[in-house]
Formats: C-alpha cells, sequence, structure tokens
C-alpha cells in the first residue's frame, strides 16, 4: 500500500493525476469550509448580482439567479463523488459474487449468469438508463440505481476474467486437495487475487460514473434542481453560449479534471499493480 | 589467438526505489574463435544477464548502468553505436533461449519465420531462395521432411521438433557467436539429450563459437571445451571441463558437484545453507595443451 | 527404509485405465496399470511428457476418476467421491511453489486452512501447530506472518510440504517436487524431505523425470511409457540391470558430472547396442 503510493508519487504523470483526485477529493469533502457562500448550493435568488462574469469574491461568475458558480460546483463534487462511491458500493460487489461464481462453478451456473450478464451489456447504457429513469421518478436515488444496473455486468465480466485464468493455479488445486469448500476458495483464496484489478477498475469508473451522472442530468434524468449537478450546469448554461461562457465552461472543465484525474491514477495503478483488465 | 569476444571487468547495477543493486561484480570472460564455452550458475547468479549485455540489450534501459569492456570480434561493444550494435543481433551474434515452443511465432508458419531470419544478413533474399535456404539449414538438425516442417506452424510440431527449428534458424545466418540460454530446459530429458548433441556436432562442423548458458552442470559437462562458474555475479572458477569436473578447486564448485544426486547413488549430502568459503577468490585450472 | 510394511499395500492400484475424450479423439492416458505401494516406501513414477504420470497422480488425488479399475487405499475401495477423512490421507505437493502457495494469504493462513478443513486441534492448539510445522521444514515458526513473495524457492516449497503435512496424511503425492529448484537448493529439500518420510512413516508416490534424484530417495521405480507401466522393479534393479530398453534410453539421458556415472552409463548404453 505505502510502496504503491510511493510509487504513483514518483512518476510526474501518475502524481498529476493524484493532485486532480485530491482537489475534487478535498472539495467535496471540505466544501462547506471552502464554498465562499455555503448557502448558494440550494434555492437561493439574488437578482441584484445575476450573470456576472468572474470578478471578486464570485471567481467563477453567478448563475442566473445570481448564485455563486465556485460554490456550487463544490457541492456538486460532493453530490458526483457520493453518487460514484455508493454506485460502486452495490456494483461490484454484485458483480463480483457474480463473476466469481460464474468463473468458478462452471458449467450451467457459467451459462446462465454471464449470458444474463451479456444480455445487460448489449444494451447501451445510457439507454439502459435513461429507460429506468423513464419509468421510475427521475429523482437522485432512482439515478443511482440506473447506474448501478448498467454497471454491475462490467464488473462480473472482469472478475469472470480474473477467476477462470486464476482457477489454473496451483494454490487453487492445492485448496481443492486439502478438501476446503467452494465458498473458502471463492472468496478466500482467487477474490483476494482479483482486489488489484477489482480496485484499479474502480478508480477508472469514479471518473466514469460522475461522466454518466452528468451525462444523464445533462438530459434532465438526473439530479433535481436546486441541488446543484455538474452535467446540468453545462446542459442549461449551453443556451447562453457564447455570452455567459462561465456557466458551461468551469463546470465542464470541473468534470474533466475529475475524470482525468481518476482516469491518470487508475492507469498508474494497473501498471503498479500487474493488474490488466 | 585473439578471443572472439573478450569480456574484462563487466559490471552491472539495476537503480530500484531502494537504491543500487549490483548484480555483477566485475567478471571476466572470453570465447576463443570455434570454442564453446560454458557459464553455469544458480539461479540469480548473474548468467542470464551476462547473455543479455553481450547482446547490448540491457544497455538500453535507463535503469541499469554497465561498466566494463565488452569486445566482440576486435570491435568494443559498449564504444559502438545501438544501431550498429543491433545490426550484430541475428547476423554475427544469434541467440537460442529455453522455450523453443514460445520462442517462435505460432502465427507464421516456419519457413516465414525463416525468411525473417535469413533478411537479418541479406535483406533481398527472395521467398524461393530462403526456402531453398532453410531445407538445408534443417536437414543439418537431422530434419528430413523439410517441406512439412516449413509449412507447418509451431504449435503442430512437438517441442523436440521445434527446438530443432531454433537450432537452425538460429546458425542459418553462419553466426561467429551463438548463445544458448538454457537451451532445452523445457524438453523431456531424452529429447534434450537428443537436440543437445545435435546441436554439438553442428557448431563443432561449422567452427561456430557458443557461450553456453545453463544451471545444469551434466549438460554443461557433455557440451562445453571450457567451463567458467558463477556465483552471486562473481566468476569463481574457470578451466577446461574436463580439468575442472574432474578436480574442482572452489569450495562452491565442489558443494554445487555434491548437490547433484548421482545415478550411482550415495545418497543426498548435507549442504550447509549459507559457507563463508563460497566467497574466496577465483580457481583458475591451466588451459591444457590440447585446447590452447 | 527400515519400516517398509511388506504385508499390506497402503495403495493398491488395480488394472486401472484412463481415456480422456475430447470430440473425436480419444487419448488412452493410462493403460491397464496395476501397482502396489507398501506403507512407509518411496515409490518413483517415472517417465517423460505423455507417458501418464501425471494422469496416476491425478487418480490417486480423486482429481480425475479411472475409466475402468479400482483403487484401494489400506484395502478399502477408495469412492469417486471422495469424504473429507478420505481426502486427508492423500496429500500432493506440486512442482512449482510459486504457484501452490496464493500470493495473497501468508504462510501461516495457507497452513491453517488444513487444519480448520479437516478440524485438527483447537483455536490455540491450531497456531502453535502452524507454528511446529514450519519448524518441522526446517523454517522459523514466525514465517507465518511472512508472505510467499518474502520466501525464496527452497523456502516456499519447504511451506508446500508442511501445507501437505498439516492434514496429517498417510501418502503424499509429490510431482517434481525439487524440478523448479536450484541445485543446492534441491540437495536441501530432498534430504528433508527423505528425513520426514522416516520420522512420519509416510509413504510417497515421487513423480519426476530425474533418475539421478530416483536413485538416491525412492525403494522402488515404475517407468512409464506412453500411458503403461514398463518396468516396475526396486531402485537398485533397475539401475544395475534395467530390463527395458525405454528405462535404458531414460538412464542415459540423465547428463551426469561424474566418471563413475560415466562408467555406469557406458555398461547399460552397450548392453542396450547388444541387445
Amino acid at each position: 500500500m505505502k510502496r504503491t503510493f510511493v510509487i504513483l508519487a514518483s512518476n510526474p504523470m501518475s502524481l498529476f493525476g493524484l493532485i486532480l483526485v485530491g482537489v475534487v477529493v478535498f472539495s467535496a469533502v471540505f466544501a462547506d469550509f471552502i464554498a465562499p457562500f455555503p448557502e448558494h448550493r440550494g434555492a437561493v435568488v439574488d437578482f441584484t448580482n445575476f450573470n456576472q462574469p468572474p470578478h471578486w469574491p464570485n471567481i467563477f461568475g453567478t448563475d442566473l439567479v445570481g448564485r455563486d458558480l465556485f460554490s456550487r460546483i463544490l457541492y456538486a463534487y460532493r453530490i458526483s463523488l457520493m453518487l460514484g462511491v455508493v454506485v460502486l458500493a452495490i456494483a461490484v460487489p454484485i458483480g463480483v459474487t457474480v463473476g466469481l461464481a460464474a468463473g468458478y462453478l462452471g458449467g450451467w451456473v457459467d451459462f446462465i449468469l454471464m449470458r444474463l450478464t451479456d444480455v445487460f451489456l448489449s444494451i447501451p447504457p445510457l439507454v439502459l438508463a435513461m429507460a429506468i429513469m423513464g419509468l421510475l421518478e427521475p429523482t437522485l436515488t432512482n439515478g443511482m440505481l440506473a447506474v448501478t444496473a448498467m454497471w454491475w455486468p462490467w464488473y462480473a465480466r472482469l472478475v469472470y476474467n480474473v477467476t477462470r485464468s486464476e482457477a489454473q493455479e496451483g494454490y487453487v488445486l492445492a485448496a481443492q486437495i486439502i478438501g476446503a469448500s467452494r465458498l473458502h476458495i471463492m472468496f478466500m483464496e482467487i477474490l483476494p487475487n482479483c482486489v488489484p484489478s477489482i480496485v484499479t477498475k474502480m478508480t477508472l469508473d469514479l471518473g466514469f460514473v460522475i461522466l454518466i451522472a452528468s451525462s444523464l442530468s445533462f438530459l434532465g434524468l438526473g439530479v433535481q434542481a436546486p441541488t446543484p449537478d455538474l452535467g446540468s450546469m453545462v446542459a442549461e448554461g449551453g443556451n447562453y453560449l457564447p455570452d455567459s461562457w462561465w456557466l458551461t465552461v468551469f463546470p465542464s472543465l470541473a468534470i474533466l479534471i475529475a475524470v482525468f484525474g481518476f482516469n491518470l491514477v487508475g492507469d498508474a495503478l494497473r501498471q503498479v499493480l500487474g493488474s490488466d483488465q | 589467438m585473439k578471443a572472439l569476444l573478450d569480456i574484462r571487468d563487466l559490471t552491472l547495477s539495476f537503480r530500484g526505489l531502494e537504491g543500487e543493486n549490483r548484480v555483477l561484480h566485475g567478471i571476466s570472460l572470453n570465447v576463443a574463435k570455434g570454442e564453446k564455452v560454458a557459464l553455469v550458475g544458480e539461479s540469480g547468479s548473474g548468467k542470464s544477464v551476462t547473455a543479455r549485455i553481450i547482446l547490448g540489450l540491457l544497455q538500453e534501459q535507463r535503469s541499469t548502468r554497465v561498466s566494463g569492456a565488452v569486445e566482440f570480434d576486435g570491435q568494443d561493444l559498449e564504444a559502438m553505436p545501438a544501431k550498429a550494435r543491433h545490426r550484430l543481433r541475428g547476423t554475427d551474434i544469434s541467440m537460442i533461449f529455453q522455450d523453443p515452443t514460445s520462442s517462435l511465432n505460432p502465427v507464421y508458419p516456419i519457413d516465414v519465420q525463416f525468411h525473417e531470419v535469413l533478411k537479418r544478413r541479406d535483406p533481398k533474399i527472395t521467398r524461393a531462395a530462403a526456402r531453398e535456404r532453410a531445407s538445408e539449414a534443417l536437414r543439418d538438425v537431422s530434419i528430413e521432411d523439410a517441406k512439412r516442417v516449413l509449412d507447418s506452424y509451431s504449435f503442430q510440431l512437438s517441442g523436440g521438433m521445434n527446438q530443432r527449428v531454433m537450432i537452425a534458424m538460429a546458425l542459418a545466418n553462419e553466426p561467429k557467436l551463438l548463445i544458448a540460454d538454457e537451451p532445452g530446459t523445457a524438453l523431456d530429458v531424452t529429447v534434450q539429450a537428443q537436440t543437445l548433441h545435435l546441436m554439438r556436432d553442428l557448431v563443432e562442423r561449422k567452427h561456430t563459437s557458443v557461450l553456453f548458458i545453463s544451471h545444469n552442470l551434466g549438460v554443461v559437462r557433455e557440451f562445453a571445451d571450457r567451463v567458467y562458474v558463477i556465483y552471486k555475479g562473481k566468476i569463481v572458477e574457470e578451466g577446461p571441463t574436463h580439468a575442472l569436473f574432474s578436480d574442482p578447486g572452489h569450495p562452491y564448485t565442489r558443494a554445487l558437484m555434491a548437490a547433484v544426486p548421482k545415478i550411482t547413488g550415495g545418497g543426498i549430502p548435507e549442504i550447509p545453507d549459507r559457507s563463508d568459503s563460497f566467497s574466496e577468490p577465483i580457481v583458475v585450472h591451466p588451459a591444457t595443451e590440447a585446447s590452447s | 527404509m527400515s519400516a517398509v510394511d511388506q504385508t499390506t499395500p497402503v495403495l493398491d492400484v488395480r488394472n486401472v485405465s484412463k481415456t480422456f475424450i475430447s470430440g473425436e479423439h480419444r487419448v488412452k492416458a493410462l493403460d491397464s496399470v496395476s501397482l502396489k505401494v507398501m506403507r512407509g516406501q518411496c515409490l518413483a513414477v517415472v517417465g517423460e511428457s505423455g507417458s501418464g504420470k501425471s494422469t496416476l497422480a491425478n487418480l490417486l488425488l480423486g482429481i480425475h476418476q479411472p475409466t475402468t479399475g479400482d483403487l484401494y487405499l489400506d484395502g478399502n475401495l477408495l469412492p469417486g467421491h471422495r469424504t473429507l477423512p478420505l481426502r486427508r490421507m492423500i496429500q500432493l505437493v506440486q512442482q512449482n511453489p510459486l504457484s501452490s502457495l496464493n500470493p495473497r494469504r501468508t504462510v501461516g493462513a495457507s497452513l491453517r486452512l488444513a487444519l480448520d478443513v479437516h478440524d485438527i486441534g483447537d483455536r490455540q492448539g491450531r497456531r502453535e501447530r502452524v507454528g511446529a510445522l514450519l519448524e518441522e521444514v526446517g523454517l522459523p515458526a514466525d514465517f507465518a506472518a511472512r508472505y510467499p513473495a518474502a520466501l525464496s524457492g527452497g523456502q516456499r516449497q519447504r511451506v508446500a510440504v508442511a501445507r501437505a503435512l498439516a492434514c496429517e496424511p498417510e501418502i503424499v503425492v509429490l510431482d517434481e517436487p525439487t524440478s523448479a529448484l536450484d541445485v543446492l537448493v534441491q540437495a536441501r529439500v530432498l534430504r528433508m524431505l527423505d528425513e520426514l518420510r522416516h520420522r512420519r512413516n509416510l509413504t510417497y508416490v515421487f513423480i519426476t523425470h530425474d533418475l539421478g534424484v530416483v536413485r538416491n530417495i525412492a525403494d522402488r521405480v515404475a517407468v512409464f511409457e506412453k500411458g503403461q507401466l514398463v518396468e516396475e522393479s526396486d531402485t537398485e534393479t533397475i539401475f544395475i540391470n534395467p530390463d527395458n530398453p525405454y528405462t535404458r534410453r531414460l538412464i542415459s539421458a540423465i547428463p551426469i558430472v561424474s566418471d563413475e556415472e560415466e562408467t555406469l552409463r557406458r555398461s547399460l548404453m552397450e548392453e542396450t547396442n547388444d541387445g
């Protein structure tokens, strides 16, 4: 763990990624202290200072109802990260269990679970999410549900592939000869060897979940007003381009920083941990 | 007589997170024209990295530091530009690796790979001419149905057959020096013995110099004219094969010989875990009349 | 070799065949093989790839079932599905300890598994037993906290042996246990294996292609070629007066290091040429 961190920090690109991720996480966690106008995350209206370009103290400018854009972006990060963490916290255990079971048990378990996974993988993710959101109310909870439904199959595939190759290793044979149960072999022997691949993918995915959630809210299907969200900020601001450029540019940059940062760290982790998808 | 390959005081260090790790502590060895020399040692002794340095593969890495002289055929390899060094590989210096099946590319038939090999020496050689040369080379390693083998893919041939193909390819460009790194270790014992004899006869006929890298003392004894024993990046003993095997002088060499289970029996000797005597200075057996 | 009980075979292989079918192909991996192994004996199973020696090991361990024929342990028929107490009786040491030990579990956890599965000892007792097992194979007890990556090849193989012993087996199948090791390490591990067998009165089925090793560790030798048992006799006889031309070829292919061996080998070769 410590070694991994040292290696990451010694490479300029991954160090840059770590800094970006650090900025995003720090902003999300300490938004209450950093944001100059914390109350602007809600329904605040200030028509004396609306649609203003960047100036002091509104360094990113203000939106159409006079709220500080910088403060709103910080809170949007919090929502995005929370969304990412919750989605992964649900999708990863499901996907991992499915992948382990299919990969190790084989036979009809493999057939049924992996065909089910294939079905989910064959639907374009955004379409699946839109279908679910259309069916249900477009709330934050449903947004998470939608993104989770399209996310677990990727983990099932990943863990399935790793499991299939790990199952050929001598240590699995050794556990079988000793007489260990299948559950033990799956979760205690094989799973720890999947962890590097899973962690790497999770890091990469935090960026992608943020991107997908933003896409959904860009389409009006995600987080609803007045909760700040990067995707809906970009969508809204897009109507006022190019005059009110700050409404689009700063939220877009915020998405870019988060996605780019998590990708850099994820790629570096993949190399350091020697995991390959 | 001037040696074909002359390595003097070669050191190698890897730079890592925890500082520098010295792998070779100034080794010197030489191979004369037409001579078969073995470098024998355990894993981690530095024998394989020595081969990589001769091929110029390690110098190009940023994390390594090499010092000392490597002279091949009168030229200083260290002073040579990377491009010229690259040109030597596959022409004047060729190599055989441990596992023949994974050294051959499974997606091309053997004749295409032979063509590529021959193009290293003669870029304009035609497919037909290459095939002709390849058939000859395969006959040299006792492959009679060269046509079938040339049209096959490596996975269609047995391990022993692939090994012979590798030997034929390695010698097809009439190299001056052949580096064989644990050849045939992945093969069955009877096949290994067979291909080893074949290789020995062939290099003797062609007067190719060989640097033979192995951990297996028995194989070395059958193959080499002269032996260097390497231990932890230092040469601890050198001499003509017969002299060294009949009267090993260095404690490490003696331990190695004692540790090999004998087909005449006698049980398994007790080998100390670590011995200070292993770091005693090098023992050199004088060259015999016949080999000079 | 003193403790060999010559009356009841601990392992009895009766007319066993194994055929693998893949599509149109039928491969006879073992062809009507019968073998007896006495308690405390070390039987070397010798052959090259495709000889059937690995198939035999897989049958003994219950990984595969014989197509025809039966296996008996201590006079009792070994069923197709092995119960835990039966599994415990026959254990395995694999060739490559780097693969056979889980890189993400500590040595202690790997050893504990056998004790937990077979319910050997109580909680406190198991920890002590892990330490005792490590010491028995010549490693310090505190190696239990280490990961395999922190061990040398020889140390890893010792751990693999300790894991097999943890089950308190009757029979240990050793599948090329020293062929991935350096020669000095090989000698030490072989010595340890030999001592363990005598101390615990274990029965070894030692699978190898290295006849030098066989000569120095086995009581009996079974030579396999293309799925058939071509020669079986005590070690002395195999080396001094081998019956089968394939056995001779195997012996003469072994790279040797001394002049005495050369003499022995030459005498074998001459006999082959005469016949």
